[in-house]
């Protein structure tokens, strides 16, 4: 079966369990079992390959720009490995099905395991390193999504999260590692790397790429001092458990040890760094252990010290510890998983994994009794069980193995933790099963049905016969497995249980008898073990997580205080800092222009300017006088612009300025009066001094742009030069407005109509809450005007509108050739009808309106809209324009301009924004009892004349 | 003549007034308009992103006016890329935009969403540096509107600081476009990049400051620290679907600095040496910095997001400020995940608040929590960069490029570290709202009889809406799936900006030579 497939099964199989769970349970179970067998058999069509020293290879390119490509090989380790996943994975599935409770949902577990089991596959069979990261990550977060499978558990969810946390961590390391060994090889295939050890060991950057890989490893397979994630995520289903901590998880770190060794080991670096770790792992792992009263716990721990020893092993170096390595990775699979079922099966008959609970339990579960007999036997390391075989040759090996300048140190910590490993496999049989009968058991105990021992009991004749006939069982597999992690021949080996007396015999005689006597004494010991202070890894973890969101909260919350204040001075401290460095960097040619005399006209001008802008600084806390204030910025500045023969510019400036001040004096209607000072004195000084640099600079930057020339000829030249031949107009103001740059234009008459909508929309949102409550019930805070519609003013509007409206006319037609235009005709037309809101009031206004000013919006953008794309049915661009004279008698000839038509686009979107956001602002005014009736108003509803003598506008006149 | 390269934008163009005209007050023709046209639309940019495939680069004169002197658009690889991501993440947005009802909680939302997606398509067609102006006051203008889209006092608040803060990029804008045109008397980009490159070396401190004062207009669209302050604020408040279309709108800064700085001032243009180098790139270290720790220190899920946001664009803009064309690629390939996983999760974390309100908090369980659960989980992989979505790819990619810069075990320790943050936030909120809600007992949970201040009004359509979030992750895995075609799309991408000289004479046909 193609490598591809096998990696691929457990991913499509992973939909089925959750979707079969409907169909039941065992429908649900049934599928991730096939799902698994498939994958297995597939596996094992390729074993005589493998064992024939064939490497099976499947390569699919899938990232080749990056060197990330879908390669699979599978040699002897990978084959050893996967055959551990997905066989185990099997009984697993097999266990669970009868473990896991009605209330647990089922479908939700199979798919998580399957997810994992095809990441974990994926890692071993990946031949590219990129690759398998991704499959290692992948085992991160769906061990994640297992461990905190009891979402309802704190332990599941915190053993989850730390699990995730240091096994992730690990990974990102591992990224940079294998990022950088990709780098010194020039490829990231596995099978290139693996050929180039001189290369990797010979450069620089091979001790940083040795760490990050190793801190990966290390994380992952539960080293010193990252094993304490392990423990904790016991808090999972004890299926999860036994998979992920004797088979899979914590092994794929000991995998991929075992994968680079060809390459990273042989160095004093590798030496040191990893059998260290390992035999620290190891002895920890074992004394933890020992004293340990939750049965998981206890084996969790045992498991950490049997990853040391591996990892002990496979930093020696030597071909012959690779090769125990690799026999100590079956062995320990086959029982520690036989254990952690038989753990969970005294959880689910007892209620407890409490040891200090239990005792006794050889007559009431005989047959749990006996499969974990044997696999602690085989886990203390007694013979004839596969344990003691893996055992032997470990502690042959620390034997030759010289540590710093000592012989005795590597050998003597491994017999203690030996002695320590055989003392809690002694107590897991002792203090569970052995003693009296208890009466205080939280349920009756009694043996499984078949379904839950299966398995388990499976295991244990595996680690029966492996025990008895090595060679036979699994001599060439562990010789293809280790010759693939050595990369080359090995030295001969057998594996048999005799090997007469020598050194590592009497080491495992002293350990076992050793280990009996720290059980007798274990009631001592413990009390001294808990008078000890240790430091607890948990609060540890939580303290530095949780010192982090702490530390993260107050540097967020600091930073991003919400004061929009702080946010604009540190935009532009910064602006002002970059932009001064731009310029300092840069050089500087003298100015090109002479400053010109200045009139005194200008003068005058710009007194006012600078004068009423230092008024408005002071004063700005008076908003009616601030406004007042903006208008005369705004006059002089439309003035400037007239002085400086920009009439198009003057134009549009005093309208807009008129249409603006008038929109935010129906503003300040309705905010305070004052400003209220909310800032200190301190703070407000250091704003005017930031305001007062950031000032000068734009007009140093004004100044300097002012009195030099262009560098280069500009573009508007072929405007001036083209705007009556081309553009048919010669207002070159206008030309570029409605053509040249129409589409600029087009943009912003769209702005302009957003912001109307914007402005509508807004108003509905604020009078749809519970603010319109308080708009209705509004008090004026100062005594309102006893005229709200004066009398003159409303003859003067309404005289003046048609006037008005026949200049705006006039200033649209004649946009194209003198000033003018449409944009300021529609500011014109808008004042016009503004002027009609603001004296007659807005009530009476609206009875009147007839089009509404969505619709002018709209249709302003869709004739401009329209207008350039009347060019396309000439196979002409958007917008492009096209002109004729026309001769009608007894008229002038006269022009007729697309862009006209496009003009009124403008016209009409200009006005309609103008009148929207007006119409909009206004009905917050609109409050009930607000009268229309008015000595100037003609509302010709109105069916009885007002009465002098009540008529009482003072009272109730608009806002 | 081309015609369909302006047809993206003239369409909402038109789309959005004829609502606002004839259907502003019937919601299901608005709705069906809506769809529809953001379904013609994604056609469109499939169709111009084959025609942009070949490597040639078109341009479409407005007005017929000769470039530079009128404006001109450009479809290149890079706009036809930007315009299809932009198409593509509409229509899922919009669909969620209706399933939630959240486009009938105020008024105008599909006028203003078209308006929008005009904006944003406009800015990354032009070829002129004064109409990307104009674009962009449209796509800001509209997100106003979309912003503050069903008010409430908070939105509110936080759509004056939007405004306020993003108005002073707009003042910026002109300022730097004032400064530019005074030195070189042009705005036409291709024309500016050909005046640029002939500037004289004794002159040029104006230009630096306008090129400078540019970037920083850009940055402040892509949130780089320090000018992302209107982000976090403003996205975690705005209507979470507006926030998710809003993915596409900081692209829209980190896309003009793509386009300006390899075009305009390239790296070898001598004029302004050492203006964006020295800075944007731990600027943006900074950024990522500040997104992940803002994310592992964030008490609500919109608040969450947003600051995922900002440390994606961290990394994006990582890659961007390399200037090299390996970082150029791995940019483009981030950007295009990154718009979808910040989007995917902006939706999610609507989900979120719909059903239970903002924090992150244990309550009872919510309906559809597995589903939600399980996309939030993904969405989360996918953000954190962790395999096998693209966002792994992306990171991977970013940190190869950054091999060859002097910054590189800065850039991979801040990265790198980045994630784990990453990691462990969004681990911890996915743990305290999905997972801790089941220790809750729906009984003497304190929340669940105060009267809440969420809207709960029940979804019209909830499928609609997990289909919009599936269609967001459907691309996001594309993207892994497809990373080879995909990379080497980015990497002719980049090909062709880091060739400004096509470009250049594509728009100005050898007019000025």
């Amino acid at each position: 079966m193609s490598l591809f497939l096998i990696v691929a099964l457990p991913f499509l199989g992973a939909v089925f369990p959750a979707l079969l769970i409907r169909a039941g349970r065992n429908a649900c179970a049934w599928s991730a079992g096939v799902t698994s067998a498939l994958a297995f058999v597939g596996l094992m069509i390729n074993l005589p390959a493998v064992l024939r020293g064939e490497a099976v290879t499947a390569r699919l390119d899938w990232l080749p720009w990056l060197g990330l490509n879908a390669n699979f090989f599978l040699d002897g380790l990978g084959f050893l490995f996967a055959a551990l996943i997905l066989g185990i994975g099997l009984l697993i599935i097999l266990y669970a099905r009868f473990y896991l409770s009605r209330e647990d949902p089922m479908g939700q577990f199979y798919t998580y395991l399957l997810l994992f089991q095809g990441a974990m596959v994926g890692i071993v069979l990946s031949d590219n390193i990129l690759l398998l990261l991704v499959f290692w990550e992948l085992t991160s977060l769906s061990s994640f999504l297992l461990i905190g499978y009891w979402k309802h558990l704190p332990e599941g969810r915190q053993g989850a999260r730390m699990a995730l946390a240091v096994t992730g961590s690990g990974g990102l390391a591992m990224i940079a590692g294998m990022l950088i060994l990709g780098h010194i090889v020039g490829s990231y295939d596995l099978s290139v790397i693996l050929q180039n050890k001189e290369l990797i060991q010979a450069s620089p950057l091979y001790l940083p790429a040795l760490i990050l890989i190793l801190l990966g490893c290390f994380t992952k397979s539960a080293q010193f001092p990252f094993h304490f994630w392990l423990p904790h995520a016991m808090a999972a289903p004890t299926p999860v458990s036994a998979y992920l901590h004797s088979a899979t998880m914590v092994k794929a770190g000991l995998f991929l040890l075992a994968r680079m060794w060809p390459v990273l080991a042989g160095t004093p670096e590798w030496f040191y760094i990893v059998a260290t770790t390992g035999l620290i792992t190891m002895l920890l792992g074992a004394v933890i252990a020992l004293f340990k009263d939750d049965l998981k716990a206890l084996l969790a721990f045992s498991t950490v010290s049997h990853l040391g020893l591996i990892t002990m092993l496979l930093g020696f170096g030597t071909e012959i510890a690779a090769i125990a390595a690799i026999f100590h990775i079956i062995n320990h699979a086959t029982f520690k998983a036989a254990l952690f079922m038989s753990a969970g099966i005294i959880d689910h008959e007892t209620g407890t994994r409490d040891i200090k609970r239990l005792g006794g339990l050889r007559h009431l579960m005989p047959v749990t009794f006996t499969i974990a007999l044997i696999a602690s036997l085989s886990m203390a390391g007694l013979p004839p069980l596969n344990g003691f075989l893996s055992k032997e040759m470990m502690l042959e090996e620390t034997v030759h193995t010289v540590w710093g300048h000592s012989h005795l140190l590597v050998p003597g910590l491994a017999l203690l933790a030996a002695l320590f490993s055989a003392a809690y496999s002694f107590r897991y049989i002792a203090h569970v099963f052995l003693g009296p009968k208890r009466s205080d058991y939280p349920s009756p105990p009694h043996d499984p049905p078949v379904g839950l021992w299966l398995a388990p009991a499976f295991l244990v004749v595996l680690v029966v016969t492996i025990g008895l006939n090595a060679q036979a069982m699994v001599g060439p597999l562990v010789k293809v497995a280790a010759s693939a992690v050595t990369g080359g021949e090995l030295p001969y080996f057998k594996l048999k249980l005799w090997h007469g007396f020598n050194t590592a015999l009497l080491m495992s005689t002293v350990a076992t008898i050793g280990g009996l006597i720290l059980l007798i004494m274990h009631g001592g010991l413990e009390r001294v073990w808990n008078a000890m202070p240790r430091p607890e890894a948990k609060t540890i973890f939580d303290t530095v997580i949780g010192t982090l969101t702490q530390v993260s909260r107050v540097i967020t919350d600091t930073l991003h205080n919400g004061a929009i204040s702080r946010y604009a001075m540190i935009f532009v401290v910064f602006t002002l800092a970059i932009a001064s460095y731009a310029y300092f960097t840069g050089t500087m040619e003298l100015p090109t222009r002479d400053v010109q005399d200045a009139p005194l006209l200008p003068i005058v001008a710009w007194f006012c300017l600078i004068s009423a802008t230092a008024m408005l600084t002071f004063l700005h806390r008076n908003r009616q006088l601030a406004l007042v204030l903006i208008g005369v910025v705004g006059l002089i500045v439309s003035l400037s612009f007239n002085f400086l023969s920009a009439p198009d510019l003057a134009m549009t400036q005093i309208s807009v300025e008129v249409v603006s001040i008038i929109l935010l004096l129906l503003c300040l209607n309705f905010l305070p009066k004052t400003t209220p000072v909310d800032s200190s004195l301190t703070i407000r000084l250091r704003d005017a001094v930031i305001a007062g640099v950031a000032g000068v600079g734009s007009a140093a930057l004004i100044y300097a742009v002012m009195i030099r020339d262009f560098s280069f000829p500009t573009i508007s030249e072929f405007h001036l030069a083209n705007s009556y031949k081309g553009g048919g107009g010669t207002n070159v103001v206008n030309v570029i407005l409605v053509d040249f740059r129409g589409f600029d234009t087009f943009g912003e008459i769209i702005v302009l109509g957003i912001a109307a909508l914007v402005i509508f929309a807004l108003t509905e949102a604020v009078l749809a809450s519970n603010v319109r409550a308080y708009l209705l019930n509004r008090k004026p805070e100062w005594p309102q005007s006893g005229d709200a519609h004066p009398l003159m003013m409303v003859v003067v509007t309404r005289v003046m509108m048609p006037i008005a409206l026949m200049v705006a006319a006039y200033i649209f037609f004649r946009g194209h050739n003198l000033p003018g235009g449409g944009f300021i005709a529609g500011l014109v037309a808008a004042i016009a009808f503004v002027m009609q809101y603001m004296a007659s009031g807005f009530t009476w206004a609206a009875e009147r309106q007839r089009i509404f000013y969505h619709g002018v919006i709209g249709s302003g953008v869709l004739i401009a809209a329209a207008t350039g794309m009347g060019a396309w049915f000439n196979g002409l661009p958007f917008l492009t324009s096209a002109f004729g004279y026309v001769h009608l008698t007894p008229l002038k000839e006269f022009e007729l301009a697309t862009a006209a038509l496009f003009d009124l686009g403008v016209f009409l979107a200009v006005l309609g924004a103008v009148m929207l956001a007006l119409e909009s602002l206004s009905r917050f005014a609109w409050q009930p009892g607000m009268v229309t009736e008015h000595a100037m108003d003609i509302n010709p509803k109105r069916d009885d004349p007002p009465d002098p003598n009540t008529d009482q506008p003072a009272s109730e006149g608009e806002a | 003549m081309n015609h369909l390269i302006i047809a993206p934008i003239v369409l909402p163009a038109m789309l959005a007034p004829f609502i606002i005209m004839v259907i502003r007050h019937h919601l299901d023709l608005q709705r069906i308009f809506s769809v529809a046209a953001t379904l013609i639309l994604l056609g469109i940019a499939f169709a111009l992103m084959g025609q942009s495939l070949g490597g040639e680069i078109q341009t479409y004169e407005l007005g017929d006016w000769p470039a530079p002197f009128g404006i001109v658009l450009v479809l290149d690889r890079l706009s036809a890329l930007m315009v299809l991501l932009t198409s593509v993440l509409a229509l899922p947005i919009v669909l969620y935009a209706i399933g939630s009802g959240w486009d009938k909680r105020g008024r105008h939302f599909h006028a203003l969403f078209h308006f929008q997606i005009m904006g944003v398509i406009g800015a990354f067609l032009t070829g002129d540096a004064f109409n990307l102006f104009v674009f962009f006051e449209v796509l800001l203008i509209a997100s106003y509107g979309l912003m503050t889209h069903a008010g409430g006092t908070r939105r509110l608040r936080a759509g004056v600081q939007y405004v306020v803060y993003n108005l002073l990029g707009s003042t910026l804008f002109l300022f730097a476009l004032g400064t530019l045109y005074a030195v070189t008397g042009t705005l036409n980009m291709a024309d500016l990049a050909a005046r640029v490159a002939e500037m004289p070396p004794e002159d040029t401190a104006l230009l630096r400051v306008g090129a400078v004062l540019l970037l920083l207009v850009f940055a402040v669209k892509a949130a780089l620290l320090p000018l992302h302050f209107w982000l976090p604020l403003s996205y975690a408040n705005a209507p979470l679907p507006v926030a998710a279309l809003f993915a596409i709108m900081t692209k829209v800064g980190a896309y003009s600095i793509l386009r300006m700085y390899t075009l305009v001032f390239g790296p070898e243009v001598a004029a302004t040496q050492g203006l964006v180098e020295d800075w944007l790139l731990p600027a943006a270290m900074l950024t990522m910095a500040a997104g992940a720790i803002g994310i592992l220190g964030a008490r609500e899920i919109g608040r969450l997001v947003a600051f995922a946001a900002i440390a994606s664009m961290g990394t994006l803009l990582i890659a961007v400020g390399l200037f090299t064309q390996a970082g150029t690629t791995a940019a483009i390939y981030y950007m295009v995940h990154s718009t979808f996983a910040t989007a995917l999760m902006f939706l999610v974390a609507d989900m979120v608040m719909e059903r239970r309100g903002p924090d992150i908090t244990p309550h009872s369980p919510m309906p559809q929590s597995g589903l939600i659960a399980s996309l939030f989980f993904v969405g989360a992989i996918a953000l954190a960069g962790m395999p096998p979505l693209s966002g792994f790819i992306g990171k991977l990619l970013v940190l190869q490029a950054s091999w060859p810069a002097p910054e590189r075990v800065a850039i991979w320790a801040v990265v790198l570290i980045g994630s784990f943050v990453t990691i462990v936030g969004l681990a911890r909120a996915g743990s305290l709202i999905f997972w801790k809600s089941h220790a809750v007992d729906p009984q003497t949970d304190p929340d669940t009889d105060e009267p809440t201040e969420i809207d709960t009004a029940p979804e019209p359509y909830p499928g609609l809406t997990f289909t919009a979030a599936f269609a967001l992750l459907a691309g996001l895995i594309a993207l892994t799936i497809f990373a080879g075609p995909a990379s080497e799309f980015a990497s002719a991408t980049a090909d062709q900006l880091f060739n400004p000289d096509r470009y250049i004479e594509a728009v100005l046909k050898g007019a000025e030579k």
